[in-house]
């Protein structure tokens, strides 16, 4: 064994002696190359750096803020405490030991982001006890200077937090003060350590809680059309994890299945709502309260030309089999589904971004497909120079009554490259403003920015959809081109009133980020989801009636009684169902209003109903089942088998595949 | 006798301008370059190509020669991470050829130059992955020690001393395979 050490070391040894030509000429070359150095000039000896430099803390510290992208902003909307958290505590961590981060200035750095970011739930829920005053005084004072930028960011986080308090159900007293932050330091010293983080963040909101009518009778909440956690679930199951429970968006679930409710007739509203009311499966003493709306799914012929740029990343990550080339082969799917009149046009983005194909007619499949063919990944990413060019594309493209969308496709690795990150959403609602959509296509897993992906895609009109199978594919793409690419009522709202008199408390199931203040329902200035052409919608309420054994709250000792049919002023209607919307492109909304009566219920209830309620319980498993009781994921498979129905795509079959799949886990037998 | 002018003090002056200091370090260690670029690459003619560009950014680099570092072990790492700039930039042609990696054009090169003992050289370094092979240039070739290696490569001793053992185990397969045939 030795003997090939010395045999490799002594062939190593015999190398070559230089060729004096070559050896001649490559000292003329550095001589020159000597000469041509401006003196006194330090010039950085290699642009490329293999190994990180070994800077000092401060310095890797103000990089890292100054490099702090819209990324972690955009995660504050939902947990801008947790951000501020992360980022206060840390720093006195490091200031106390500054060998550890002198060490491993680049881990560190990565690490912060990743404790503000897809942690920062967990994170607010330690923070909470530990703030304790009993403990905080026993803990080691620890010096706090931070920086001026770290104070810019908390203020520019501020506001938002304030702004979509609302929304995330977050309260200001989940914002711990500086002091009680820094009194558990040891604890963000564990998760520094930690190896590898994974960047995928999720929006995520607490449950809705079960109302009181009398206190609270009136639930608002704007309509979703996405499907990505859908397919985030999907993905997460088929690899043998449950999915984590911040990606399970319970109506994205419901919404990705197409249900049989009975289309507008021709001149009404572009959608109709239908009400049913059930027996809840999981809970005797309650009903279900199924609310669906279909939209009106235009006649291809009739539609209006659809002006389509495909704003891709080609940044070094999307070289994977599932992201780049899988997305080539969805357009070859969904080219042919678009008109002669149609056109479209590809920006990529990576490093640079460019027009990859000026507008070309739809016709011209040839052309576009070679387009494609010659993208290739490589390169960093610059999201806001590719998107500002994709829409100036568009816009360049846009004649009167047309259709024009942007379509962007990310691995979710989206350095949006801009200093001020609410720049991005407001440039993307001022583009929507102007009639130009975004929609966004999310590939691949590990680095998947949901966040991102769903406050943009909801400031642009659009939807957010994630891609992990040509199956996938085919039915964002194909089967539901119309729907997404579509619009036909914009900022569609939904607000129930519930009759105190027959309804004691009500759950809404799922919405969680799609909560509305009740007053931002009258108010057309606030934005809210869209209807596509052809979607369908469906909302799920839990209502309990008066005296109901399966009621949560005792009635209230000193409020005014309530359970009193005889006083009735609601004509024993349930509740009222108020929709907005607006039409496509214009600024004031038309209101709908529809009572829900106990005539609306069904016996039996028909499938697409128990379809809906099976996997609003699929979804309640994957979180926390608090509300269903003994009915568990057998209950779910039974009742999805049971409500099959025509199911010609198969989506149906394949929930009931994930819901197997899901209850085998080791977490859930 | 005298005393030879160290390195050290030859690169401070060239850094701030000297000429002649520049050209007499060139000069003694022109041969240490090329000899571990063929270490690091596996051919003379790409040697000789890593060599010359080295010698052309040489001028610039010495900007940051501080005298942290002996002026040989600054030189080796100069070698290394330009061996590493080379093989990056040619991943990214549609065929790769990393040196030692190419059996091929190594093969017609030691035909060329007629050396036979190398053909177990070729084969050896060829089954190694290319941090092994600088791992194994460094220490067998330019005979370092693991410490020294490790300073260059920027790792710590321990990997240095992991990779070691991998290289045993990879040469013991390929003896092992010789046996078979």
């Amino acid at each position: 064994m030795t003997d090939d050490l010395t045999r490799l070391r002594a062939q190593l040894r015999a190398a070559p002696a230089p060729d004096a030509d070559a050896r001649a000429a490559a000292i003329r070359l550095a001589m020159e190359s000597f000469d041509a150095l401006p003196q006194g000039t330090a010039i950085d000896p290699r642009p490329i750096n293999n190994h990180p430099q070994r800077v000092g803390f401060l310095i890797g510290l103000q990089t890292m803020l100054a490099t702090l992208t819209a990324r972690p902003i955009l995660t504050a909307t939902t947990s801008a405490a947790a951000l501020c958290l992360g980022l206060v505590i840390v720093l006195p961590q490091i200031w106390v030991t500054p060998d550890i981060s002198a060490q491993q200035p680049t881990a560190v750095t990565n690490d912060v982001q990743s404790i503000a970011a897809p942690e920062s739930a967990a994170l607010a829920d330690q923070a909470q006890p530990l703030a304790l005053p009993e403990i905080a005084p026993a803990a080691p004072p620890a010096p706090a200077p931070a920086p001026p930028q770290s104070h810019a960011l908390t203020k520019s986080a501020a506001p938002e937090m304030m702004r979509n308090r609302e929304a995330a159900g977050m309260t200001l007293q989940s914002a711990p003060t500086f002091d009680s932050a820094a009194t558990f330091a040891p604890i963000m010293a564990d998760q520094i350590a930690s190896p590898a983080p994974n960047t995928e963040t999720f929006a995520t909101a607490p449950a809705n809680p079960v109302k009181t009518t009398a206190i609270n009778p009136v639930s608002t909440f704007s309509i979703d059309v996405d499907t990505a956690s859908y397919a985030i679930i999907r993905s997460s199951l088929m690899r043998g994890e449950l999915p984590p429970p911040d990606a399970v968006r319970v109506e994205e679930m419901i919404n990705y299945f197409p249900y049989s409710y009975p289309a507008p007739e021709p001149g009404a509203a572009p959608f109709t709502s239908t009400v049913t009311v059930m027996p809840t499966p999981w809970n005797a003493g309650t009903q279900l309260v199924r609310i669906g709306l279909q939209g009106r799914l235009p006649a291809i012929a009739d539609r209006p030309p659809l002006n389509l740029v495909l704003l891709i990343d080609t940044s070094g990550s999307m070289q994977d089999p599932a992201k780049l080339p899988l997305l080539a082969q969805s357009l070859r799917l969904m080219l042919p589904q678009l008109r002669p009149q149609d056109e479209v046009a590809i920006v990529a983005y990576a490093g640079s971004a460019g027009t990859v194909l000026a507008p070309t007619p739809a016709s011209d499949q040839a052309t576009i497909l070679a387009a494609m063919d010659r993208l290739s990944a490589g390169g960093g990413t610059n999201g806001a120079a590719g998107l500002e060019l994709a829409y100036q594309t568009a816009a360049s493209m846009t004649a009167a009554g047309e259709v024009s969308r942007v379509l962007l496709a990310t691995d979710g690795d989206f350095n949006l490259g801009i200093s001020d990150p609410d720049g991005l959403e407001a440039y993307i609602a001022k583009k929507r403003d102007a009639g130009t959509y975004l929609s966004i296509l999310g590939f691949g897993r590990g680095n998947l920015d949901d966040t991102t992906m769903q406050t943009l895609a909801q400031s642009g009109n659009g939807t957010a959809a994630y891609i992990d199978t040509l199956q996938e594919a085919r039915k964002v793409l194909v089967d539901q081109l119309s729907g997404a690419l579509f619009p036909i009522a914009d900022d569609v709202k939904l607000q129930v009133e519930w009759n105190p008199a027959q309804v004691a408390e009500y759950r809404l199931i799922g919405y969680k980020t799609r909560a509305l203040a009740r007053e931002d329902f009258n108010n057309d200035r606030v934005d809210a989801g869209e209807i596509g052409a052809g979607h369908a919608v469906t909302a799920l309420f839990e209502i309990t009636a008066p005296g109901s054994p399966a009621q949560a709250n005792t009635a209230l000792r000193y409020a005014e009684p309530t359970v009193d049919t005889g006083t009735d002023t609601g004509n024993g209607e349930l509740g009222f169902l108020r929709l907005r919307y607006k039409a496509p492109g214009e600024s004031k909304s038309l209101l709908i209003e529809t009572p829900i009566t106990a005539a609306d219920g069904q016996t039996p209830p028909d499938t697409e109903a128990n379809f809906a309620a099976a996997i609003a319980g699929f979804g309640q498993l994957l979180t926390e089942a608090t509300y269903l009781g003994d009915w568990g994921w057998d209950d779910a498979i039974a009742l999805a088998l049971s409500a099959r129905g025509d199911d010609p795509f198969g989506y149906r079959a394949e929930a009931v595949t994930l819901m197997r799949l899901a209850a085998a886990m080791p977490a859930n037998r | 006798m005298l005393m030879e002018t160290p390195d050290e003090i030859l690169a401070d002056a060239a850094a701030s301008g000297d000429r002649a200091a520049f050209g007499q370090l060139l000069a003694r260690h022109y041969d240490r370059i090329f000899s571990l670029s063929w270490r690091l690459t596996g051919t003379k003619t790409d040697a000789e190509d890593l060599t010359q560009d080295i010698c052309a950014a040489l001028p610039a680099k010495l900007q940051s020669f501080r005298g942290q570092a002996r002026f040989s072990t600054w030189l080796y790492r100069v070698t290394v991470n330009a061996a590493h700039d080379r093989r990056r930039r040619r991943a990214t042609y549609a065929r790769a050829t990393t040196g030692w990696g190419d059996w091929e054009t190594a093969r017609q090169t030691e035909i060329s130059e007629g050396a036979t003992a190398t053909d177990w050289l070729t084969q050896a370094m060829t089954q190694l992955s290319p941090e092994l092979r600088d791992t194994v240039a460094l220490t067998l070739g330019e005979d370092l020690t693991q410490a020294e290696a490790a300073a260059i490569l920027g790792l710590s001793e321990g990997t240095i001393a992991w990779r070691m053992a991998e290289v045993k185990k990879h040469l013991r397969r390929i003896a092992e395979q010789e046996a078979i045939q």
